[in-house]
């Protein structure tokens, strides 16, 4: 089982394939529930602390806006985690945690440096594409077991 | 530990919310279950949680879909009625991605061949693009 993370990191759609075809897919809600659930909030209400943004600065310089640094405090310690990787090209509607063009730049930077198998494609339009869409992700991680 | 998912229907699915919630309440675990109009929020421990969505799955394998979420349902924090109304923050991603749900299990209920479907059109690549300069000034 690899540890697969998925681009948009909010991706319905990707992680449940991923999950389908038994392996686990990092995704961004994992991190949220880290903080959001833990027993001793500091910050309330989203136990955000000074320490999250000292965590994106290993990612993003200080003068990058801290929506950035917000970000890849949740997102960065994913990627560093991540043994293959699915990116779908932007689908031009991501919201919230992947709202941000310059976080999402900067994680689809650090997934294809980071040098783990890799697969990218774009969100079908059709029932053609769609069957080409899954039958690429069903043999790209059918190859990483 | 506690995790929270979402169990989402594809828009042609057979299967109701209230089927999964119905299933989820006849399993006898002790899981915390939210319908909504796109499917079920489940909360509860891990190892029940992933036993659970694999029962959830076989009421519909193509048609049913499994995300993971930060906060636990009914949460004050993210729950609309705590909010003033209006969409919950999150929502508008899962509501995008369901338009495309149907074309989704269409093509896992699919056991044949997938045609070759040719690759989109892309921008040039900067090496050419430097090559095709270069030979025009020079």
């Amino acid at each position: 089982m690899a540890k697969v993370i998925v681009y948009p990191p909010t991706s319905m759609i990707l992680s449940d394939l991923v999950d389908r075809m038994g392996h686990k897919a990092l995704v961004v809600p994992e991190a949220v529930r880290k903080l959001a659930t833990a027993n001793d909030i500091q910050s309330p209400p989203l136990n955000v602390t000074p320490e999250e943004p000292k965590k994106g600065l290993r990612y993003a310089a200080v003068d990058v806006p801290s929506g950035v640094r917000g970000r890849m405090a949740l997102i960065g310690p994913i990627i560093e985690e991540a043994e293959a990787a699915i990116i779908v090209e932007d689908p031009g509607w991501l919201t919230g945690c992947a709202g941000c063009s310059r976080t999402n730049e900067l994680v689809r930077l650090l997934i294809r440096t980071k040098g783990v198998p890799l697969l990218d494609l774009s969100y079908p339009n059709n029932d053609a594409e769609a069957k080409a869409f899954v039958k690429k992700i069903r043999a790209f991680l059918e190859g990483l077991k | 530990m506690l995790v929270t998912k979402y169990v989402i229907t594809s828009p042609e699915s057979d299967i109701l919310p209230s089927d999964i919630a119905m299933k989820i309440y006849g399993s006898g675990h002790k899981v915390n279950v939210k319908e909504t109009c796109f499917g079920v929020v489940i909360n509860g421990e891990e190892d029940v949680i992933a036993k659970l969505v694999k029962d959830i799955r076989m009421l519909d394998p193509p048609g049913i879909f499994i995300k993971d979420r930060g906060f636990p349902p009914g949460d004050p924090r993210r729950c609309r009625g705590r909010r003033g109304g209006g969409a919950r923050p999150g929502f508008y991603m899962i509501e995008s991605e369901t338009k495309l749900l149907p074309m989704i299990s269409r093509a896992l209920a699919f056991e044949g061949d997938a045609p070759d479907v040719p690759d989109k059109e892309k921008p040039l690549h900067l090496k050419r693009l430097e090559e095709i300069i270069k030979e025009d000034l020079s």
